[in-house]
């Protein structure tokens, strides 16, 4: 027998998360809930497994393959086991302006991964802007936005990310 | 035009940055839901009407008149109406409606809450970018807080009607701004925008008529209503209503988002002691992206202009979004078109053949161009490959179902015909003129 996707106590919290999900659509739309029922998979699990995609797809009532479709098109989703910590770097035109491609070359260097590349503790990614080009450069660390990037002020983040 | 218009006191920014200034007290003791009390009183019609009245112009970027817009649901659907709030917020260069969320959400449900009674929605989706963890927090927080105080729920402020308002996140997809790509999102599809007409206001989410609207033009809504249809469209000019945030970044001394006169200029944003402060020492504007990235680029000697949609279209731009980017004569222009290029290959939703594979294109030849393997010839072809997606001067639409397209070749062509001598030169001399420093040198990072 495969392992069960779920802890007890996990299946509690997705059993929770897709009812409240499903409360917010008309009865007949269930599958609109897909992309806060995969967002609560995601935050249970750190990514998208197979298993839990056919999960979320039994809930709302659609195929796996629709599952599989949104989490596809949708960057935030992860199909694949990320790094602990997933940094995305903005390096779009007016964080470029502040030097954005320089902080992603000395994260590149630091953390010994190129843009695109991931390990077990850090996945590195270059992303479009996050609506923080008054503060840039910017990034955002698991979905937290950090911003007026300095080496300084880098140095330090990373160095709290155990 | 008086010279006083040009200053004015904020409306939709007032409170940022002052102590919980995101709770509910905090925003009733700034006279916080008095507008829609009064709007309580009013019959829907009216409504619509005082909006319509207020001129006020919808803020997400194509500016359309958002009483008129209200006015297009039909008033005799047996099927439920929805509100559903853009707050995708993706456009580079735009970074104003987070504020409204983290530092005032409040005078967004207000505008929620006014709009659905005027409308007869009962359900209200708010579609925030999935990036905007922090906004949402805030945002969901005051959402709770309206259900707790009798605003939003099975009653509002006493009166029977019931409104239920929900937030969702995207999830990372610059293609769910569109409006019909964001309704497709907010019913669990990928955000492939659909064919218009049919708009939204007939056939919007689940086939029901849907009212789309940005999150600071609902923002601006309460303002109607506590100075009056008559004091909001005074505020402005004669086509559009009130006050306007702009986003300052770029090659500027002080970046960040002003609320601002729709009478204010682009230079005066820029140099003005209480905005942008002008450019670092030694440095002058080569080129400003006046309203988000798809908006052409206006020249050093084209900045005279109010950052108003009527001012800026005579220019053959766009207020848009309100994202004015500014790049200094140490920038160079191939490589700021080849990044804005390639955003908008990454983001295409891959639905329409020109936009898909037009986008890359435009990217590929850029990035020839830019790292000095340009031929003659290269230059011509990336017009075409433009012109493919969408034509210059724009016809309406281009040759895609929804605006990215246009979004898309629009920087292409604007930089084109101002910086076309630095495309040549990148080209006759097989190297970028700025040598390893193509974005300048600006900041910690130089």
């Amino acid at each position: 027998m495969a392992e069960p996707l779920f802890t007890p106590e996990e299946q509690k919290k997705f059993d929770a998360g897709i009812a409240e999900i499903i409360s917010h659509y008309p009865p007949e739309r269930k599958s609109a809930g897909m992309l806060p029922a995969l967002r609560v998979l995601q935050e249970i699990k750190g990514w998208l497994p197979p298993e839990g995609l056919r999960l979320v797809a039994k809930q709302l009532e659609v195929t796996p393959e629709r599952a599989y479709e949104v989490a596809s098109f949708y960057v935030m989703y992860h199909l694949k086991k990320p790094g602990k910590y997933v940094i995305d770097v903005c390096t779009n035109l007016s964080c470029s302006l502040w030097g954005a491609e320089k902080m992603l070359a000395y994260l590149e260097e630091k953390l010994g991964l190129k843009a695109g590349e991931a390990n077990e503790k850090f996945t590195l990614r270059e992303t479009e802007c996050l609506a923080s080009c008054g503060t840039a450069p910017c990034l955002q660390i698991n979905e937290d936005h950090h911003e007026s990037l300095t080496r300084a002020k880098l140095d330090a983040i990373l160095a709290k990310l155990s | 035009m008086t010279a006083t218009a040009k200053t004015i006191d904020p409306i939709i920014s007032a409170a940022w940055g002052k102590p919980q200034s995101w709770t509910l007290d905090s925003y009733k003791k700034r006279g916080g839901y008095e507008g829609l009390k009064k709007a309580l009183e009013m019959q829907p019609a009216a409504i619509i009407d005082e909006v319509k009245k207020s001129n006020l112009r919808g803020r997400g970027g194509a500016g359309f008149p958002t009483g008129l817009k209200w006015s297009f649901v039909p008033k005799d659907s047996p099927k439920p109406k929805y509100l559903a709030v853009n707050g995708d917020e993706s456009e580079p260069g735009t970074f104003k409606d987070r504020y409204i969320l983290e530092d005032d959400p409040h005078m967004m449900l207000e505008g929620i809450a006014i709009a659905s009674y005027a409308l007869g929605v009962h359900t209200c989706y708010v579609y925030l970018r999935g990036e905007f963890k922090f906004p949402a927090e805030r945002c969901q927080a005051a959402i709770d807080e309206a259900y707790k105080a009798g605003i939003f729920g099975k009653k509002m402020l006493g009166k029977d009607f019931e409104l239920n308002c929900y937030l969702v996140r995207g999830a990372g997809a610059y293609i769910c701004g569109e409006e019909t790509a964001l309704l497709e999102s907010l019913e669990g599809k990928k955000g492939w925008p659909r064919l218009k007409p049919p708009f939204p206001a007939v056939v919007g989410l689940f086939g029901s008529p849907t009212v789309v609207n940005n999150v600071e033009t609902l923002a601006s809504v309460p303002h109607v209503f506590t100075g009056g249809a008559d004091w909001y469209a005074k505020l402005g000019t004669d086509k559009s209503g009130g006050t306007r945030l702009v986003c300052l970044s770029g090659s500027v001394n002080r970046p960040g988002v002003y609320e601002v006169s729709m009478f204010t200029t682009l230079a005066e944003l820029i140099y003005d002691d209480k905005f942008g402060r002008g450019l670092p020492a030694g440095r002058k504007v080569k080129a400003v992206i006046p309203g988000g990235s798809s908006a052409p680029v206006l020249g050093a000697d084209e900045l005279d202009v109010a950052m108003e949609f009527e001012a800026l279209k005579v220019k053959q731009t766009m207020a848009g979004s309100g994202g004015v980017i500014v790049m200094d004569d140490s920038t160079c222009m191939v490589r700021s078109l080849w990044r804005v290029a390639r955003f908008y290959a990454e983001e295409s939703c891959g639905q329409c053949t020109p936009c898909r594979e037009g986008t890359p294109w435009q990217t590929r030849l850029l990035r020839k161009i830019e790292e000095g393997r340009g031929e003659p010839g290269d230059i011509e072809m990336l017009s075409n490959v433009a012109s493919s997606i969408a034509p210059y001067p724009p016809i309406g639409l281009g040759n895609t179902i929804c605006a990215l397209g246009d979004a898309a070749a629009l920087p292409t062509h604007s930089f084109l015909m101002r910086y076309r001598d630095e495309f040549e030169a990148h080209i006759r001399e097989h190297r970028c003129p700025f040598g390893d420093k193509p974005w300048g040198s600006f900041g910690d990072w130089s």
